[in-house]
């Protein structure tokens, strides 16, 4: 397991150089720092002494990958690509391009939290209800209900969940006054402005969701273990939930597992439709913004996320399936 | 009167794929077995139903893609000059829907505009609200003719619409007659359901398509049918024009995953070894990172790039087209692992299998083996994700162009569209019809392109089929029939 762990380790970090190097390439090389600066200035007439200062400021007017002019090391370490690298490896995220006083790393830390207040209840409710549906599903398997609930999942995934938001603020908010439409404050207070975003969410994922799961169910429910199950008499919700749900989890935990890096990284647009200030309004700012380093911090962090959240599941593996070894 | 025509990008990528279509339709009415399955897909009524309705989107999809700039009258002699508007054949069949533009927000079939304002009436200047200059223009006293005149054109489209569907079945009918022993045969065969493919279900489409259809063109001559937006542009002509970008961005972006998908899932799983390790290694890092981030990163470079060589377009419209041509290029180079992934696991499979084995033994070279063998086995897959991909695209543009990095603003886009009815639906009288007009495009849209992918799904991979809901008592009827 430990063993395990360690190889593990070392291919995500692996794979965050490869991210490094691609985000690097991406925002340094395909557009050079004085694209940015000119950009971030504004105006149409902007002076090289202005960029060269807006570079300064920010530590971007060094050569990029390779300084010919210093000896040894240093013609690698004295580069901007070396600098963001190990800073952001160190997870020192440095300051916003757009404006100095931001400090990322300490935005993130305080943005996090709220960003978890919400996202934290969406997965946990989105897998129980969306498994429930399908199970639901599942048990009235070839009858009317299967059938509709099905018309029903695909009618639900072709809405855009654009639509559930605006709809659901309107009604909610605007008609029935039951819930502020946006803002936050922290403490318990938060959840009133929660609620209905919560709810939404879970309402745009349900059926996509719940059709993906009753797919792996029906999978399951067709093999010769559940015939022999009913064979000993077992009453049918006993072999859908004992049998049948505990082997059809582990494709369950891998899809709902592709969810965990936003559960850290917030909801873009439920955050930003919700003026919830976390990570995912946060992004939003900075794509609207141009802001580089937020959005270069950004796209590091769900990575990183990315990768630890890929080792979590496999160790949840083991405890859901204990068939599954990690060597 | 001149004009010159204007080839978009865009426009290039969607009539080679209009031709890819015609040559991949004319491949299969030459091979049985591609037939058989595509003929299962065409048999399923739902499957059918949907793929009638995603033909009528791509045909107007056909339409706004064949632009031209008209050429201006006074240009000096010896010199051409042409008008900055870009337009399309739809534009030209729609001129009056362009031409029918007041001045601000005016609700569905209003006679009069939706805010108050003050109007001159000879000397006296009054508060109310202002008749509008086209919707209802016709009409002497609206108060009194115009739910009259509404009605009217409204019954004259539905009876029109019958009318239509009404000849449909009977050609359907007469199409139907030499399998069924004669015409009246076939007109009962069609509407009792006893046809081989489910023709009634199609009609059933069509009937609802031309019933809705009568109405609106009967009424859009004369009303707004959804209104206008703030600017006082139709929002009927907004939705039309939005089914191209949304074509546009689920088909291209989906065919630039293709050649990235298929030769590295190929080469991965067909050489093993170093190669499939290089390959994986890249394609996990590019699942690595969020993939709306990744999008956003690049759309930015984007940018960036366009406000640098603003020499590669002439107008503002070819900007737009460049801009969204770039964003497909994009959503495909950043989405291809998936594809990619269930590339190479089929093709490890397949590269055991044994006629790719006695190819081996006979010393077939491997990428002949590669092109000749694997893909042509592999391609199902390909054809799945294709449509399957389709409608998750669609509804992806609308969240990026919220998000700030889909299309252009300047171009109609579903996205767009929700972009604002977001605003409209916090004022106060609430304007819902571009919410409305938005909705019910795009979800008649992305349904239409979720049933089509699920019968091709069925149809093509013998799994998906036994998950099919099916409801006994129906199917022991279909049996008895």
């Amino acid at each position: 397991m430990l063993k395990y762990l360690a190889r593990r380790l070392a291919y995500g970090l692996a794979i965050l150089v490869g991210v490094n190097l691609l985000t690097f390439f991406l925002f340094f090389t395909v557009n050079t720092p004085d694209d940015m600066a000119r950009l971030n200035i504004g105006g149409k007439r902007v002076s090289q002494v202005q960029i060269d200062k807006w570079k300064a400021e920010r530590g971007y007017d060094k050569p990029l990958y390779w300084d010919a002019s210093r000896q040894g090391a240093q013609r690698l370490t004295h580069t901007v690509f070396w600098e963001r690298s190990v800073s952001l490896m160190l997870l020192e995220f440095g300051r916003s391009d757009a404006r100095q006083a931001v400090d990322i790393g300490h935005e993130i830390k305080t943005r996090m939290g709220v960003s978890l207040q919400l996202a934290v209840p969406i997965f946990v409710l989105q897998l129980i209800i969306s498994v429930a549906f399908a199970l639901l599903l599942t048990f009235f398997r070839n009858s009317r209900i299967d059938f509709w609930g099905v018309v029903l999942c695909v009618l639900m995934l072709s809405i855009s969940s654009l639509f559930y938001i605006i709809v659901g603020q309107f009604f909610f908010s605007r008609v029935l006054r039951l819930v502020p439409i946006n803002g936050y404050e922290p403490g318990l207070d938060a959840l009133k402005f929660l609620a209905l975003p919560i709810a939404l969410s879970l309402l745009s994922r349900l059926g996509g969701e719940a059709r993906l799961y009753r797919a792996m169910l029906l999978e399951e429910v067709g093999k010769d273990y559940v015939r022999t199950a009913r064979a000993k008499g077992l009453s049918e919700p006993v072999v859908l939930m004992r049998h049948v749900l505990r082997n059809a989890l582990i494709p369950i935990i891998t899809s709902a597992g592709a969810y965990l890096p936003y559960v850290f990284l917030g909801s873009l647009v439920f955050e930003s439709f919700f003026g919830i200030p976390g990570l995912g309004a946060f992004v939003i700012d900075a794509i609207t913004g141009q802001d580089f380093a937020i959005v270069r911090t950004m796209v590091f962090l769900g990575a990183v996320l990315y990768i630890a959240s890929n080792a979590l599941i496999d160790v949840v593996y083991t405890w859901v399936d204990p068939r599954v070894r990690l060597t | 009167m001149g004009f010159k025509v204007v080839i978009l990008w865009t426009d290039v990528a969607l009539w080679a794929m209009f031709a890819a279509l015609v040559f991949y339709i004319a491949r299969l009415i030459r091979r049985p077995h591609l037939r058989a399955n595509w003929q299962r897909v065409l048999r399923d009524p739902a499957a059918l139903s949907a793929g009638v309705v995603l033909a009528l989107f791509l045909g107007l999809t056909a339409l706004d893609s064949l632009h031209f700039r008209r050429a201006l009258a006074d240009s000096p002699a010896g010199q051409q000059f042409y008008e900055t508007r870009t337009e399309s054949v739809l534009d030209l069949l729609l001129a009056r829907q362009i031409e029918m533009r007041e001045t601000s927000y005016s609700a569905p079939l209003a006679y009069q505009g939706f805010t108050l304002d003050s109007v001159a009436h000879g000397s006296e200047i009054v508060r109310e609200f202002p008749r509008l200059a086209f919707g209802g223009a016709h009409l002497q006293d609206p108060a009194r003719d115009w739910s009259g005149d509404v009605t009217r054109r409204a019954l004259t489209g539905l009876a029109l619409g019958a009318l239509a569907s009404a000849l449909i079945a009977l050609a359907m009918a007469a199409a139907l007659a030499p399998h069924h022993g004669g015409f009246r045969q076939g007109l009962k065969d069609l509407l009792a359901d006893r046809t081989h493919y489910p023709w009634r279900a199609a009609l059933g489409t069509l009937s609802v398509i031309a019933l809705l259809a009568g109405p609106t063109i009967a009424l859009m001559g004369h009303y707004h049918v959804f209104g206008t937006d703030q600017t006082g542009n139709d929002v009927l002509y907004q939705a039309l024009k939005s089914i191209r970008t949304a074509f546009v961005i689920g088909a291209l972006s989906t065919l630039a995953t293709l050649p990235f998908a298929l030769v590295l899932g190929i080469l991965a799983g067909y050489l093993k070894g170093w190669v499939d390790e290089a390959i994986q290694y890249f394609y996990t890092v590019l699942t690595s990172v969020p993939n709306v981030l990744l999008i956003a990163a690049c759309v930015l470079m984007v940018q960036v790039f366009l406000d640098k060589h603003p020499e590669a377009f002439e107008t503002g419209a070819e900007r737009a087209d460049l801009k969204i041509f770039l964003l497909c290029v994009i959503l495909g180079v950043t989405g291809w692992a998936t594809l990619c992934r269930l590339v190479r696991g089929e093709t490890l499979k397949l590269r055991e299998a044994d006629f790719v084995q006695a190819a081996t033994a006979f010393g077939v070279r491997d990428t002949t083996i590669m092109v000749r063998h694997i893909v042509p086995n592999v391609m199902h897959l390909v054809l799945i994700s294709l449509v399957l991909n389709f409608s998750d695209l669609i509804l992806y543009e609308a969240v990026l162009t919220y998000v700030g990095v889909g299309v252009d603003p300047g171009m109609n886009s579903f996205g767009g569209m929700i972009n604002l009815a977001r605003s409209e639906m916090s004022r106060d009288p609430v304007v819902w019809w571009s919410f409305v007009a938005a909705f019910g495009f795009m979800v008649s849209l992305v349904l239409a392109a979720n049933l089509f992918a699920d019968g091709v799904r069925d149809a093509f991979d013998p799994r998906a089929r036994k998950l099919r809901p099916q409801v006994l008592s129906l199917k022991k009827k279909n049996a008895q029939a």
